[in-house]
């Protein structure tokens, strides 16, 4: 049968069983906004600008496995939605995005709302389609999904001229796709594993270290079982959070900039470091000279080729999908005869328990004033730690990190990779579509909320009761931190003037507002909110102005040169 | 060190940009880009000489691996291979100097492809250095104009890079 290639677009969403997409309409477009508006299979989410399409369908993705999926005009709409891809790219997220082109004969004429799509989003794809003839277009989509959701995940573009979408062509849903050029190696090699396992059982002071792979990969349940089964302490990254249950006494908190005192210790005394799914960046080894060590050896699992001795000589690579490879490791050490020294281990631990006596995570109790890693604390106890919770970027991502123990993968949603703020609200609202019945949180700063502040009307329309905490220091908090220790508290434009009254622009937008001013509020207040089921409740928390999160790395620094907060 | 790679990739629109913007995005160096299709019109076929230590040297080589449009990847210089470059020069050729110009082009084994009687415009092929000796070997002044392909590399005897 002969279709439109809006037809067959809509069709190849249809088959690949997409739910949602959140989009914005406009002149390219249109053809395929009228064929979305003619069926019902897939549901439409209209926000209030594309940057919060993306990231809407970033979050969708992040806590539930699927692909996301957005759809935006071209031009502005195109350049608007650029800060949500590069997000995604970062931190490896499988998404689809579908953006309207001008139509072919006008590409390259500087035609109203032209741009070029697949120039501006190259480098932050993992790869993108300029579709010139709407036979190419079912195929391009399949394509598409198969590679946002293969090997390393991340954001695929597919640029649709609007004539494509105009002109017919006979439809067929190709069932599967190759690629000769694009083989990812899934299955560790079995030597290297055995390998792995070796230096592993004769480690004396092991740890183990590891990041979003295990999350993206669902493999939270092989490391788990493996990391139990050895004994060893284990860190995550910020992307790795919930990959291990942080509640399990193995668990060390994590690690890096703002990690733990003991997890930076570990992570540069071990003998045997085994990385899992992470790529030793900046913000999580600091300056990589000061983090080498001679008498370390060193295994990392990644899917991906190119994060192996990147920035840190690897003994051990291992490529493949993590959660096969655990499952392999797991396999061996369980046959093995060998154990792990007991002696060697017990003393290890011995020292690591003397560095988690610095109590690096403590803060003032008494205070008189609403200190931020309180309420999360809060958050935390009351939501059961059981809640969907998403962050913007800067102070209070550090603290939800820190005080809101996750013990699942895929209940942390913050962008730590291009570190987006604006993120975090448009991303809860993908969050809770998928999760309808789960309390979502978005902890956010005054600074971090404004970014995409107008996505308070997209949850107003769908009904997203989303709790939106906001910890209000009236500062862009980690920029006056970074000012007040390297730049002699000179806070340049970090300061929140002219703030909106939060309780009544909640108001304004259909919502509740609150606003809380005490350290005795603060239980009442989220329990007020998580008891309103079906509204969205903006919580404006009045916090210490001066707070500082501590344990901090600074900039290039030593993994052990941290500033702990008896220092100040 | 320098180092020679060979890529195949998908004969299709952007993949030249595809890879020059990995280099630039990355800070790697090109020192020159050759690319023209294969015997199989659906592949290309790309020489991209760089400089750098072996560990960026082997971030390229997985950066190139990782782009979709990439078929394969190889390392000329990690064995024996055969390089060569294409140079276009045009030369000052008047009076007396004519004959002296035509003993340099033989020497290095060029060809004259176009006379006039002011001017001889010489063809030579060579590796990279082949090609700068005979620049050099110019009087200053000579050289009214150059054009260079960049090189072009393939593996000696059995080694053969193909899908």
């Amino acid at each position: 049968m002969q279709l439109t290639g809006a037809e067959i677009l809509i069709r190849c969403l249809q088959e690949e069983g997409v739910e949602y997409v959140f989009g914005y309409p406009g002149g390219a477009v249109l053809n395929i906004y009228d064929e979305l508006f003619k069926q019902e299979r897939v549901k439409h989410v209209l926000v209030r600008h594309e940057q919060g399409a993306v990231h809407a369908a970033d979050g969708y993705s992040r806590s539930s496995q699927k692909i996301g999926v957005a759809l935006v005009t071209s031009g502005p709409g195109v350049t608007n939605a650029v800060t949500g891809i590069a997000t995604a790219y970062m931190d490896s997220i499988p998404m689809v995005v579908i953006t309207g082109q001008v139509p072919t004969a006008a590409i390259g004429q500087d035609a109203f709302q032209e741009c070029d799509t697949v120039g501006i989003t190259r480098p932050c794809v993992k790869h993108n389609f300029l579709v010139k003839d709407v036979k190419d277009l079912a195929v391009t989509i399949k394509k598409a999904f198969y590679l946002a959701g293969t090997g390393r995940p991340g954001p695929v573009v597919v640029d649709v001229p609007k004539d494509v979408t105009q002109a017919t062509a006979e439809f067929a849903y190709p069932k599967t796709v190759s690629l000769r050029s694009y083989n990812p190696v899934t299955k560790g090699h079995a030597g290297q594993i055995k390998k792995a396992v070796q230096l592993l059982l004769e480690a004396k002071r092991p740890m183990i270290y590891t990041g979003g792979g295990v999350i993206l990969n669902n493999a939270s349940s092989q490391l788990t079982r493996l990391v139990r089964l050895l004994g060893y302490p284990c860190t995550n990254t910020l992307m790795g959070l919930g990959g291990f249950p942080a509640t399990d006494p193995q668990f060390t908190g994590m690690l890096g900039m703002h990690g733990t005192y003991e997890s930076n210790m570990a992570m540069q005394n071990c003998d045997v470091l085994f990385a899992v799914g992470a790529r030793f960046d900046d913000r999580v080894i600091g300056d990589p000279a000061h983090f080498y060590r001679a008498d370390r050896r060193i295994i990392h699992i990644d899917i991906d080729p190119s994060s192996i001795s990147k920035r840190v000589k690897v003994d051990v690579p291992i490529v493949g999908y993590v959660g096969d490879v655990l499952e392999e490791m797991a396999k061996h050490i369980e046959s093995s005869p060998q154990r792990p020294d007991a002696a060697a281990l017990k003393a290890w631990w011995a020292q690591i328990k003397d560095w988690q006596r610095k109590d690096c995570l403590r803060y003032d109790r008494k205070s008189n004033l609403i200190k931020p890693q309180y309420v999360v604390e809060k958050l935390y106890e009351i939501t059961g730690g059981d809640a969907f919770v998403t962050s913007d970027v800067g102070q209070h991502q550090m603290w939800v990190a820190q005080y809101y123990k996750f013990d699942k993968p895929r209940r942390w949603i913050n962008s730590g990779g291009l570190g987006t703020m604006g993120f975090g609200l448009p991303a809860a609202m993908g969050v809770q579509l998928v999760n309808p019945h789960a309390t979502v949180a978005c902890v956010t700063g005054e600074a971090s909320i404004q970014m995409c502040i107008q996505e308070l009307s997209t949850c107003k329309q769908y009904h997203l009761p989303i709790k939106i905490v906001n910890l209000n220091n009236r500062y862009m908090g980690m920029v006056r931190q970074w000012q007040e220790f390297f730049y002699g508290n000179r806070y340049a434009e970090s300061y929140m003037d002219a703030l909106p009254d939060f309780v009544k622009l909640a108001e304004a937008y259909g919502h509740v507002g609150l606003k809380i001013e005490r350290p005795g509020d603060v239980e009442g207040a989220l329990r007020e909110a998580l008891a309103q089921k079906e509204r969205l409740v903006f919580l404006d928390f009045i916090t210490d102005q001066t707070e500082n999160v501590f344990p901090m790395v600074p900039g290039g620094r030593g993994l052990t040169e941290m500033i702990l907060a008896e220092e100040l | 060190m320098r180092h020679i790679l060979s890529i195949l990739v998908e004969n299709e629109a952007g993949a030249l940009s595809r890879i020059s913007g990995l280099f630039s995005a990355r800070g790697y160096n090109i020192e020159s880009l050759t690319v023209a299709p294969t015997e199989d019109p659906t592949m290309s076929r790309m020489t991209i000489v760089t400089v750098g230590s072996d560990d960026v040297i082997e971030q390229i080589t997985k950066q190139l691996n990782k782009l979709v449009e990439v078929v394969k990847v190889v390392d000329l210089t990690e064995g024996n291979h055969i390089e060569r470059e294409l140079m276009l020069v045009k030369v000052r050729a008047a009076g007396k100097d004519r004959d002296e110009m035509k003993r340099l082009a033989d020497i290095f084994r060029g060809r004259i492809l176009d006379v006039t009687d002011k001017s001889y415009t010489i063809e030579l092929t060579g590796t990279g250095s082949k090609l700068d000796a005979f620049i050099q070997a110019m009087e200053p002044g000579v050289i009214l104009e150059t054009v260079r392909t960049g090189a072009s590399g393939i593996g000696r005897g059995e080694r053969i890079l193909r899908v």
